[in-house]
């Protein structure tokens, strides 16, 4: 498109968007693509790390009676590792790759809010920072990722642990609640012309219903962690029974939130199965509104689901079982995607089992086995026996990496591409691939048994007579084989980023607007926005046309409706700042400083209105320039007469 | 051999989830087997069908009766969860419905605190209750009560192969009733995480028959004995003067603690501080020097004695039996 005598924009674009050089450059940048890589990039090393963590307590749980690691730590380790792959990989990695991606899907030029962008990139950053550094110094969360009190309050855990616990989560659910509202607004407004609802791709949706979602889950437990951290640093009660609390309500709070946290997590990478599978299969997604409804209806459902992780705490069983029905009920959409998916596979002309389409054929296997041990937990029976053994760390993890990982990874290798420019390595992409599947069921299926023989979850040793030992070594043996695999993806993107090979704009031959454009793409995207007549635009004969008359010499992007996407007016963007940078410094020495005084509140909000101000303090440069770019239809019409 | 599994039951309720748990099962792998099935034939179809390379791709669904086989695949996916449902609905009424009290039902208060149970049993006359730890005794076949609460932080009581868990939740009573269909010993823990030795936190449930119970019950309720030997009688005296006193009760002696478990008949019981440790005489020498070394993070704190006092104590509180 850019040989149709469009050179002159994109020269001139490439000036208007260039990012400041250097340092002040890294750290002021507001490039979407630029802070989705790097937000990628940072929730990967926390994954390795909690990986690490992970691979740790399977040393210690090897050998019955094993004295390798003290209860101390271990309680630190499965806190610390739980933590982690929740709330600094699992959400973060997923809003990453939308923060990526959704633009690019819609043809837009750039994410909504740019700098809010980059503020919610630096508050996981410095959150995390915060969580590990802590694990250093020894004041690692100890209570688990649940944190239920009593034992997280400060009578049963003194010292700094749990408030540490508690900020984290107030740091990762500020990015990821501000993520959510930027996805939301780039979905729903900035949509390329033509590009209707109902043509919008299954992942920006799937992005789209996880926002909403987040929304609604994240403040019930920042409500949760704030209580909790009140508890513990000016002595109000809300969960200590002796003074009229109720050590339940956190479970309600919690779950409220941490149910839906797991469709957070697995409603995105459904979005992925559904832009992949058609690239490979080379056909169009078979049930668009079938699948897009049965997101709509997971999202809703997941808030009703919360009771399933307390019915072992005495609940009447006529309430429990609206929430059994209710678990039960949630297989119905999920079972809907899984027909539709295969009846894409079934109605197409050939299947590519490129790596990516490998994670995606892993998913079956492995998440259907989740899905239905689900049902087993999701029974208040059952339940009684499986709750808070082995078992449930087998179900979860089967759902989680199963369900999200597995589906991660193969968008990992999709759109690397795109990304850097370079393919991947098939060859050690299959390798990894097959350690990663075989280890994954090695390390995981035998913790079905063993919670079914009556092993607990959260131990950090158990004893020789018990007869776990070998089923132990066996998943142990599974972890470590998912580490060499992890290890040779990461020596795969090492290399494919000096060595791959040129990939091209669309390597895979897919139909999205992202394939549109250069890989990497520039930070603007697109030179002309292309406006769209289906759901899979680049497999149409030809494009019905492109978006002229948008201003080179100035940040902006076209703003449509939201039903139809009818272009309603062009939006003149902001330009890069360290304020973002400067607030996320500012924000996090007030949520550090909480954890020893109340008074943090004070001093650092008085540090937070400053970098704010700094933040909005407009430049005359900026607003003359955004002036000579307003419409002035009044002064026209009367130029027009005179 | 203490029995730990829910998939070989010994209680009414474990009994009943599992045969819930090889029907949920049985469902699953015949659903498991039919969706993986129909993938891998899709591909194959897929495949079969083999279009020439950079033939157009395919925009349209083709295939009319596709929509029918999902709707028809849905349909089925939900009669199959609602029978799922009404299964485990029945099975969960009655394992989960705590409201009708037996008659004959032997009644123990079970209180959890990091990291023990303090049993109470509580069905005699009052001054016939007896209160033990860690180690359950009750009769195969009677129903047996028990009434679960927590002194500090949430445990969670679990005897796999006798029945589900229940919370024990400070500031909240929980009930479970159960029986025991055969005699043997049972082995459980905590399954609540309830912090540093939440994995040393077990209890064993030993089921004999009535007759064996009551005698049982009846040797529990005596108070201890006059030591018979000078050794003992030192022992004792160690007991009751040094800090043991100050948290353990052993009824028939001047140590009245109520913080840690009632020692009256601890000779009789077959392990120590609700670890797996075996109740020797060196076990529990090593443990009363230096708790912290077999337990980290427990309660009990070290205590210094002379070895010839060491030695007579753990002769004393092993003939407490």
């Amino acid at each position: 498109m850019t040989a149709n005598g469009c050179e002159a924009e994109a020269a001139a674009l490439d000036r208007t968007w260039a990012e400041p050089p250097g340092l002040h450059g890294w750290i002021a940048t507001i490039d979407h693509h630029r802070i989705g890589r790097r937000f990628i990039v940072t929730a990967f090393v926390f994954f390795v790390l909690a990986g690490l963590i992970a691979a740790a307590m399977r040393l210690q749980l090897a050998w019955a009676e094993n004295d390798l690691i003290g209860p101390d730590l271990y309680n630190q380790l499965f806190s610390m590792h739980g933590t982690a792959m929740m709330f600094l990989f699992a959400v973060p990695v997923m809003e990453a790759m939308g923060i990526y991606l959704v633009p690019i899907l819609v043809g837009a030029r750039a994410i909504a809010f740019p700098r809010l962008n980059a503020f919610s990139y630096w508050m996981l950053l410095f959150g995390g920072i915060m969580l590990f550094t802590a694990f250093l110094f020894d004041t690692a969360p100890e209570a688990g990722w649940f944190s239920y009190p009593p034992l997280a309050s400060s009578e049963f855990s003194a010292g700094k642990r749990q408030d540490v616990w508690s900020q984290l989560i107030t740091f990762s659910e500020m990015s990821a609640l501000l993520g959510a509202i930027n996805i939301i607004v780039t979905a729903f407004k900035l949509r390329t012309p033509g590009m209707s609802l109902g043509k919008t791709p299954l992942f920006v949706w799937a992005l789209v219903i996880t926002s909403f979602m987040i929304l609604f889950a994240m403040p019930t437990v920042m409500l949760g962690t704030g209580f909790l951290l009140t508890d513990r640093l000016v002595s109000t009660r809300f969960f200590d029974p002796s003074h009229g609390g109720d050590a339940l309500l956190w479970q309600h709070l919690f779950w409220f939130f941490g149910h839906p946290e797991v469709y957070i997590i697995f409603l995105p990478a459904l979005g992925m199965i559904s832009q992949i599978l058609p690239a490979f299969c080379r056909r169009r997604i078979f049930g668009y509104f079938g699948l897009l409804l049965a997101m709509g209806v997971t999202g809703v459902l997941s808030f009703g689901l919360w009771v399933h992780h307390m019915f072992a705490t005495g609940l009447p069983p006529i309430g429990m079982s609206f929430f059994t029905a209710a678990s039960f009920l949630i297989a119905i959409p999920t079972g809907l995607q899984i027909f539709c998916w295969i009846a894409t596979i079934s109605g197409s002309g050939e299947v590519r089992f490129a790596s990516p389409m490998l994670y995606v054929t892993a998913f079956f296997f492995i998440f259907i086995i989740g899905g239905l041990s689900g049902l087993m937990l999701g029974s208040m029976a059952l339940d009684q026996q499986l709750h808070d053994s082995y078992f449930v760390v087998a179900h979860l993890h089967y759902v989680l990496i199963g369900g999200a990982v597995f589906p991660l990874f193969g968008a990992f290798h999709y759109w690397f591409p795109k990304m850097t420019g370079r393919l991947l390595s098939e060859a050690l992409a299959r390798w990894s691939f097959w350690l990663f599947f075989i280890g994954f069921n090695v390390a995981f299926f035998p913790m079905h048994m063993l919670g079914l023989q009556g092993m607990t979850r959260r131990v950090y040793t158990y004893g020789a007579d018990a007869g776990w030992q070998v089923l132990n070594q066996v998943s142990t043996a599974g972890a470590l084989l998912i580490a060499m695999a992890v290890l040779l993806f990461i020596c795969n993107v090492w290399r494919s980023l000096r060595h791959g090979h040129q990939a091209g704009s669309n390597p895979w031959a897919a139909s999205t607007l992202e394939w549109f454009t250069p890989s990497p793409p520039p930070p603007y995207s697109f030179v002309r926005q292309r406006v769209v007549a289906s759901r899979d635009p680049l497999w149409d004969a030809e494009a019905p046309g492109e978006v002229t008359g948008l201003p080179v010499d100035v940040r902006s992007t076209l703003v449509t409706h939201l039903v139809d996407a009818r272009p309603d007016h062009v939006e003149l963007l902001v330009s890069p700042s360290v304020a973002p940078f400067l607030t996320a410094l500012a924000v996090s020495a007030m949520f550090i400083g909480t954890i020893y005084s109340p008074w943090a509140v004070v001093w650092g909000g008085v540090f937070v209105a400053a970098a704010l101000v700094y933040w909005f303090w407009p430049s005359r440069k900026e607003t003359e320039q955004h002036v000579s770019h307003e419409m002035k239809p009044w002064d026209d019409l009367k130029k027009a007469r005179s | 051999m203490y029995l730990h599994d829910a998939l070989a039951p010994a209680g009414s309720d474990a009994k009943s989830l599992a045969l819930l748990w090889w029907v949920f099962l049985t469902i699953s792998l015949v659903v498991y087997a039919t969706v993986i099935t129909a993938l891998v034939l899709a591909i194959r179809r897929a495949r079969r069908r083999r279009l020439p390379a950079g033939s157009p791709v395919q925009l349209t669904d083709r295939d009319a009766p596709a929509g029918k086989v999902v709707a028809a695949a849905l349909g089925l996916t939900t009669l199959i969860l609602l029978g799922m449902l009404t299964t485990e609905l029945v099975v969960g009424r009655a394992v989960l419905d705590e409201s009708q009290p037996e008659g004959d039902a032997v009644s123990i208060r079970v209180t959890a605190q990091q990291f023990w149970w303090k049993l109470e049993y509580e069905d005699g006359p009052p001054g016939q209750r007896l209160v033990t730890a860690n180690e359950l005794f009750v009769p195969v076949g009677r129903p047996v009560e028990l009434r679960l609460q927590s002194s500090d932080v949430i445990h969670s009581f679990w005897l796999p192969a006798l029945a589900g868990k229940r919370d024990l939740i400070p500031g909240n009573e929980n009930t479970l009733r159960f029986s025991v269909l055969r005699p043997g010993d049972y082995e459980g823990q905590c399954a609540e995480f309830c912090g540093y030795q939440h994995a040393n936190m077990r209890l064993i449930l030993t089921a004999m028959d009535g007759p064996a119970f009551e005698a049982w019950k009846t040797a529990q309720l005596a108070e201890a004995g006059a030591p018979a030997t000078e050794e003992l009688q030192r022992g004792q005296w160690v007991f009751e003067r040094s800090s043991c006193a100050l948290c353990h009760a052993v009824r028939g002696t001047a140590a009245r603690g109520t913080v840690g478990p009632d020692l009256t008949h601890f000779g009789s019981r077959r392990r120590i501080a609700a670890t797996p440790l075996r109740n020797t005489p060196a076990t529990l020498a090593r443990w009363i020097v230096d708790p912290q070394r077999l337990k980290p993070g427990s309660r009990m704190p070290a205590t210094a004695l002379a070895p010839d006092d060491l030695r007579a104590l753990v002769a004393w509180l092993g003939s407490l039996q």
